[in-house]
């Protein structure tokens, strides 16, 4: 499927979208959005990319197989689950906040790692499953 | 940690530490395993200053407190006794196989078994909270299939250890009905603090329950008649764990249940007759039986079938006095039957067999055996000064005292002859007579392999001149624990009673079988013919069944094709839907409540309808998946319209990626082919409208209903407060629920390992 058309746009999507992704899971806890569909739209990104461009360019510029996504993520949202328990002596899970406000994320929690880590794991599912099918077709 | 808790779990992390050592290093040091038991064995010594008095000593450790689960010990009289047991004689097994398994190939992983066994067992005796005891119930059924299947390139061995598994599991499965029904229905699971709630169980409704549980659970470990079949298979391990799980201890854990349990149902009276039939049937069944085998351990394994029923008989008396006999006689058989095993085993180790039909005048080689042999014979058969002999006594004189004394007499009198005669058969017979002509000569076996049979021998003959000594220490202090009345004082000579003329009559007809029946393959073989109605055949015929109907089920069911699963998903759905509806129709649409239809929403609708329809009727797959993915991206416009932003993200996100896939999928498969017949079709499109009609019925159904208000509020209210979040299905996804989304990020995460292993191990296949 090579076509200029969708090579040359690919080349700005996939930035942009990635950056979409990284706002939609930003501002998940305040409207509409979150990791989970952050992590959907970052993979599609790669996909478009890799229809544009051939699945070994979107391998090359991930640079790391997408299966690595999968333990960075969970662990992240391992770690903000027990992180509570380590540091404050609070039960699994318990919110923990940073008390001043971040220009433009807003608040930083534990909740915020945790929804990182949805989205890693997400996009790690997506393109591991789809890269090993396409390799295949 | 409490030192009860820690001395219990030390066999758990003993046997592990085994497995790391390894085998090489373990054979240098084999001898140092047998520090564990003996060391244990001093330890629970200990306590029995304390708990002949009627002290008891509890240890607790919490575990898991809000479901009243813990690691509760209580060392009591019987919990001391069985702990002696199990150390006492676990000693000298663990002493005993150094010898027996010299160079054998798996010798750490048979101790590290061993010791997983023992501390499994010690657990279950000293456990005074039901679920406790239940879990180291089953530990003690999964050691024991690892020990039964110890030579595990032997079928024969491999079954056996299924068939008892699966025996005693039942067993176990009902114990836990049995704990979970009693825990219910008094509220706590401290096996001392039901005592409090007498009521349960003999009055409530649901006694005839726990009865029926306690008994399945206690009759399958204690091979009682129907479930007594497992045993004599169980005989295919080596015989270090026949003498130590098969006839001291673990076929005595159900014996203990019930025991544990006396005081509690002491006013069912259900309980002791039910006990009385079973264990009096199994008792005269399993000594009878002893007569057609061939096998040493063939008959031990009988005999030790009929021992048990013996003791459950007993319990089943109830008195007092009966208590006090079935205590002695625990006592009594630990003894003589682990000895007459160890005897065995070192009989099959030097001359390799145990066909009592080519065995004979053994004592010339094995002389101090032979001693060990009579001596336990002497105390099986309860001839004085043996501790047998008191055991019988009090047999007899408990059946006197009985309600149904005449029949209940002669039951034991009978069953007591054949096993006079079977303690014979296996004590005395390989060492007496003449040398058969097969044996030329026998190696002289090393001391451990006859010693440690002649100490538990000659500690029976011990016990029965001096009855003192276990009066003192045992038997008074467990009776008064488990009945209401006083325990009579053990002594070896009562003067000449009735029951001393029961006595000889016994010995007498026991050795007068013994001297005429010829034991011979002939009879064997001619009651092997009655086993296609024993009770062994039939449950294993029913399990065969079972199978079958299980493989029946699932190629109807489970056939592998997904469109089959789908299929049958539906289908139930539909029915389940439609007969709700059917019974209970509440579909009712006000119109005034819908409000008018826009024009942007008739002509999504209008694109949904085209693009379903599309989707079924077009030649290519291609196209079938675009009309798919127009239907799901109309959806999102639905979804948008009513205020579900989030919902039509998501959705717009998973249909792309799902056409994509399809695609991938599709790419690699042949032309469009019409793989359905027409008639498959119009059934796939019945069920398909149906389920769809039905669901859209529920769901107005549903929209009926006055909606729970409380749950949404709760989140509407707190989510900012609590979570600082505004998007409240993100709050609910990451913190309110986040460790559900922990889980399925989880099993997302497997998802994508399945397909990636899936396809690769494929891909790799094919490359090679």
């Amino acid at each position: 499927m090579k076509s200029i058309i969708l090579t040359t746009a690919s080349r700005t999507l996939l930035p942009l979208l990635i950056l979409f992704s990284v706002f939609v899971l930003l501002r998940g806890h305040y409207l509409p959005g979150g990791g989970f569909i952050g992590g959907l739209i970052a993979s599609i990104a790669f996909i478009l990319h890799a229809f544009a461009n051939g699945l070994k360019k979107s391998r090359f510029l991930l640079r790391i197989h997408p299966g690595f996504l999968i333990p960075t993520g969970l662990l992240l949202a391992l770690g903000s689950a027990i992180v509570p328990i380590i540091f404050e002596g609070l039960p699994m899970m318990t919110g923990v906040w940073y008390p001043e406000t971040l220009p433009v994320i807003g608040k930083v929690g534990s909740a915020l790692f945790f929804d990182t880590g949805v989205y890693f794991v997400v996009i790690g599912v997506c393109l591991t499953i789809i890269f090993t099918i396409s390799e295949q077709a | 940690m409490s030192t009860l808790l820690f001395v219990i779990l030390s066999s758990f992390l003993f046997g592990l530490l085994l497995f790391a050592i390894g085998q090489k290093s373990f054979r240098r040091i084999t001898w140092f395993a047998s520090l564990l038991p003996v060391s244990l064995f001093f330890y629970f010594l200990s306590y029995l200053t304390g708990t002949s008095t009627g002290e008891v000593f509890d240890s607790s450790i919490e575990w898991v407190p809000s479901l009243d689960i813990n690691f509760d010990f209580r060392i009591d009289g019987l919990a001391t006794l069985f702990t002696l047991l199990i150390t006492g004689i676990g000693s000298l097994v663990f002493i005993y196989t150094i010898k027996y398994l010299k160079g054998h190939r798996h010798l750490m992983r048979f101790y590290a078994y061993l010791s997983i066994f023992m501390g499994a067992m010690l657990g279950l005796v000293t456990a005074n909270n039901l679920i406790t005891l239940f879990i180291f119930w089953e530990l003690t059924s999964i050691s024991s299939f690892f020990l039964i299947g110890f030579n595990n390139t032997d079928r024969s061995s491999r079954k056996s250890a299924i068939t008892a598994l699966s025996i005693t599991g039942l067993g176990g499965l009902s114990l836990l009905a049995f704990a979970v029904l009693l825990g219910t229905l008094t509220g706590t699971y401290t096996i001392s603090e039901m005592l409090q709630h007498p009521a349960v169980f003999s009055e409530h409704p649901y006694s005839t329950y726990l009865l029926i549980f306690l008994f399945l659970a206690a009759f399958t470990k204690s091979a009682q008649f129907p479930f007594h079949f497992w045993l004599p298979g169980a005989m295919k391990a080596p015989t270090p764990v026949s003498t130590y799980l098969h006839s001291a201890t673990m076929v005595k854990a159900g014996i203990y249940l019930l025991l544990r349990f006396s005081p509690h149902f002491s006013m069912n009276e259900y309980f002791h007759l039910i006990l009385l039939v079973f264990g009096g049937f199994t008792m005269l069944y399993a000594a009878f039986h002893t007569l057609f085998r061939t096998d040493l351990k063939g008959i031990l394994a009988y005999s030790t079938i009929g021992a048990l029923g013996i003791i459950v008989f007993l319990l089943g008396i109830g008195t007092a006095l009966s208590i006090t006999a079935a205590i002695v006689f625990i006592i009594v058989h630990a003894l003589y039957k682990a000895s007459l095993f160890l005897v065995t085993g070192t009989i099959d180790h030097q001359t390799g067999t145990r066909d009592i039909t080519k065995l004979g005048g053994l004592r010339k080689f094995l002389l101090p055996l032979s001693i060990a042999g009579l001596l336990a014979a002497i105390s099986s058969a309860g001839i004085p000064p043996s501790i047998g002999f008191l055991g019988k006594d009090l047999i007899y004189e408990s059946t006197l005292h009985s309600p149904y004394s005449s029949l209940l007499t002669t039951t034991a009198v009978i069953t007591n002859i054949f096993m006079v005669f079977a303690g014979f058969a296996v004590g005395w017979k390989p060492f007496a007579g003449q040398v058969p002509s097969t044996i030329e000569t026998v190696k002289k076996p090393h001391f451990i392999l006859w010693l440690a049979p002649l100490m538990l021998a000659v500690t029976g003959i011990i016990f029965g001149i001096f009855p003192g000594i276990i009066d003192h220490l045992f038997v008074t202090g467990i009776t008064d624990q488990l009945s209401s009345g006083t325990a009579p004082h053990l002594k070896l000579w009562h003067g000449f009673t009735f029951i001393l003329v029961l006595s000889a009559i016994t010995i007498a007809g026991g050795l007068l079988i013994y001297k005429f029946w010829k034991i011979s393959h002939k009879k064997e073989r001619a009651i092997h013919r009655l086993e296609n109605i024993s009770p062994k055949n039939i449950l294993l015929q029913t399990a065969n069944y079972f199978e079958q109907f299980a493989y029946f089920l699932t190629r109807v069911f489970q056939n592998g094709y997904l469109r089959r699963y789908v299929m049958i998903l539906l289908v139930l759905l539909t029915i389940v839907f439609g007969v709700h509806i059917f019974i209970n129709p509440r579909i009712f649409l006000s119109l005034k409540e819908i409000r008018g239809l826009e024009i942007s929403e008739i002509v999504v609708c209008l694109i949904m309808v085209l693009s379903i329809l599309y989707t079924v009727f077009t030649k290519s797959r291609l196209s079938a998946i675009a009309g798919m993915g127009v239907l799901g991206y109309s959806m999102c416009f639905i979804f948008l319209f009513y205020s579900a932003p989030d919902l039509a993200m998501t959705q717009f996100s998973i249909d792309t990626l799902t056409v994509i896939l399809f695609v991938l999928v599709l790419y690699r498969l042949p032309k469009y082919l019409k793989l359905s017949n027409s008639t498959n079709r119009i059934r796939d499109g019945i069920i398909a409208t149906s389920f769809g009609t039905f669901l859209a019925f529920t769901i107005i159904e549903i929209m009926n209903e006055t909606p729970l208000k409380t749950t949404t509020a709760f989140y509407a209210e707190n989510a900012y407060e609590l979570a600082k979040g505004k998007n409240i299905v993100n709050v609910i996804l990451v913190d309110f629920r986040g460790f559900d989304t922990m889980i399925e990020i989880t099993v997302l995460s497997i998802a994508a390992i399945g397909v990636f292993a899936l396809l690769k191990l494929y891909l790799k296949k094919h490359e090679k």
